[in-house]
């Protein structure tokens, strides 16, 4: 390969012996992708491997068996409205993901830490800012990557519904408007659950710490918030059932779609929040999103520097 | 059977620098949501027993026993430093037992105290709600500890299917296939804790016998398990 290694010649005894040698490295002169490209890059590889792809066999079995788990329930019930000839889908599409809380939960737990944690804890982060990716793109990349794969997860049951709606001759317009309200009201969910999880998954790099933070977070909010509102309902204080559905990701997911999508709520006495508390819904969900992004640059302000 | 020095390392694995702070987080929401029903709803026996049992012994107790029980064996097999305690002249074992005493203890510690506490301030322990139900979280922690340090020591995603049991199985399962509760934990130490209170507002689908014996056998096959694992263990690199 050293084509243009200069030959030899016979050195003087005295005099400057250094001398530095062309080994035959060459310049790259091809085209260079960029930025834009290193980002696309980043996202694409970090959706894949949210659901295994492109990773080994045994890491595929946990999103690639909780997304069959998310999607039967949505078969089942299409399979019992073709076969009996009902008039309404037995489950709303905004309700959907409100009852599979649990499935979704264990998803994000599963793959946020598996999206962020790993770079952290091998301390591979550097790597990718060696490439002409900023702190921004990094964390912009991981958000999409998992807000899209949270989203592929909640969105295929509706549209599974949606189609079986169709051939089961339900009325086209009824059920298109609740698919698209569903639509909206899980893109919300799954921005806002890839947010939480991100952040709380990038703080813990350690094994198993962050699927655990993450499961306490979400779980144990939903909890606490229920329990509360049971409480508030048995007292006839349903004014502050409302404002306290505002503490966990679900509820506030619930409140949004009851106040604007027209979504039936699971709040205790069924009564969701007035159209002016749905306005703070909205606001602190957006606020908790934006708030998540900002949380999520910080941290990575400093890694790998 | 029970090493100090391995029970050392294995509380500053699962207590050291922050981790306290996040499995302190936990049982510090479970009082202050007790201190706000309180506030709120005044001393109501009925209100107790919901929050004590969906609350402490459904939620809270299973995940400090899944960080707890995996977190005393699992992280140290993942970056390989187990080797170290291995080559030690100590049996297998004996580190297993020593890492569940240790685990127990951490999980009776942030889980039953709490809900003896929260107890307390829910309803003064009235009808026994108070101690029946930390009875029923001391139960509950041995058999979640020696379950999940099993997982811990078999498998490298042992927190994902320690809480596919405690939240799929126990929770989703549970209240929908009542055949799965009889396979549960938090059944089985609810129907000692049934018999603690003797009242109507704890109760379980199992039988204290049946609840006893299952409790005992999955604690001591876990831990002896565990142990025989730990035997044979191989090193694996990520993925």
């Amino acid at each position: 390969m050293a084509v243009e290694q200069p030959l030899r010649t016979p050195a003087p005894t005295s005099g400057d012996q250094t001398r530095i040698h062309n080994i035959g490295y060459r310049s790259y002169e091809g085209p260079r992708l960029g930025r834009s490209y290193a980002r696309l890059s980043l996202y694409s590889q970090s959706l894949r491997g949210s659901y295994g792809l492109g990773r080994s066999a045994k890491s595929k079995v946990l999103p690639m068996l909780l997304f069959v788990v998310m999607c039967i329930p949505a078969a089942i019930m299409v399979a019992v409205a073709v076969a009996t000839k009902v008039k309404e889908l037995p489950v709303d599409y905004t309700r959907y993901a409100i009852i599979m809380q649990a499935v979704i939960s264990l998803y994000i737990a599963s793959q946020a830490p598996q999206s962020v944690s790993r770079d952290l804890r091998f301390k591979t982060v550097p790597l990718y800012f060696s490439r002409p990716i900023e702190t921004a793109d990094y964390v912009r990349a991981k958000f999409a990557a998992l807000t899209s794969a949270l989203f592929i997860l909640t969105a295929t049951p509706l549209l599974v519904l949606y189609v079986g709606a169709l051939l089961a001759e339900l009325d086209f317009a009824d059920q298109t408007k609740g698919f698209a309200q569903g639509l909206v009201s899980v893109a919300l969910l799954s921005l806002l659950f890839a947010g939480i999880g991100l952040v709380i998954a990038a703080v813990t790099p350690r094994r198993g710490f962050g699927i655990a933070a993450v499961i306490a977070v979400l779980t144990i909010s939903y909890g606490a918030v229920s329990t509360l509102q049971a409480i508030a309902h048995v007292q006839d204080s349903s004014q502050a059932i409302a404002w306290i559905g505002l503490f966990s990701p679900v509820t506030l997911i619930d409140g949004v779609q009851s106040a604007f999508l027209g979504a039936s709520t699971t709040f205790p006495g069924g009564v969701g929040p007035s159209n002016g508390e749905g306005v703070v819904y909205v606001l602190i969900t957006l606020g908790l999103i934006a708030a998540c992004y900002g949380l999520l640059t910080r941290r990575y302000r400093k890694v790998g520097l | 059977m029970y090493d100090p020095t391995v029970a050392r390392l294995t509380y500053r694995a699962l207590l050291g620098r922050r981790r306290a702070l996040i499995l302190g987080a936990l049982p510090l929401l479970l009082i202050a949501i007790s201190v706000a029903v309180r506030v709120l709803a005044g001393a109501d026996d009925q209100t107790a027993a919901d929050v004590l049992g969906g609350l402490a012994l459904a939620t809270m107790v299973p995940i400090i026993g899944v960080i707890a029980g995996t977190g005393a064996m699992g992280p140290e097999i993942d970056d390989g430093s187990v080797v170290y305690l291995l080559s030690k002249p100590i049996k297998r074992p004996t580190i297993i037992y020593t890492k569940l005493i240790v685990a127990i203890a951490v999980t009776m510690v942030f889980s039953a105290v709490p809900t003896l506490i929260a107890g307390f301030v829910l309803n003064g322990n009235g009808q026994q709600i108070a101690v029946a139900y930390t009875v029923a979280a001391l139960v509950a922690s041995i058999a979640y500890a020696a379950l999940f340090l099993l997982l811990g020591t078999v498998s490298r995603h042992a927190v994902v299917f320690g809480l596919v049991y405690a939240l799929v199985w126990e929770a989703l399962f549970g209240s929908l296939v009542p055949g799965a509760r009889t396979l549960s934990i938090q059944q089985w130490s609810l129907a000692v804790a049934q018999k603690v209170s003797g009242g109507d507002l704890v109760t379980s689908d199992v039988g204290l016998t049946t609840a006893t014996i299952l409790l005992v056998v999955v604690t001591v096959l876990a831990t002896w398990y565990a142990g025989q694992k730990l035997r044979t263990l191989t090193l694996a690199g990520e993925e």
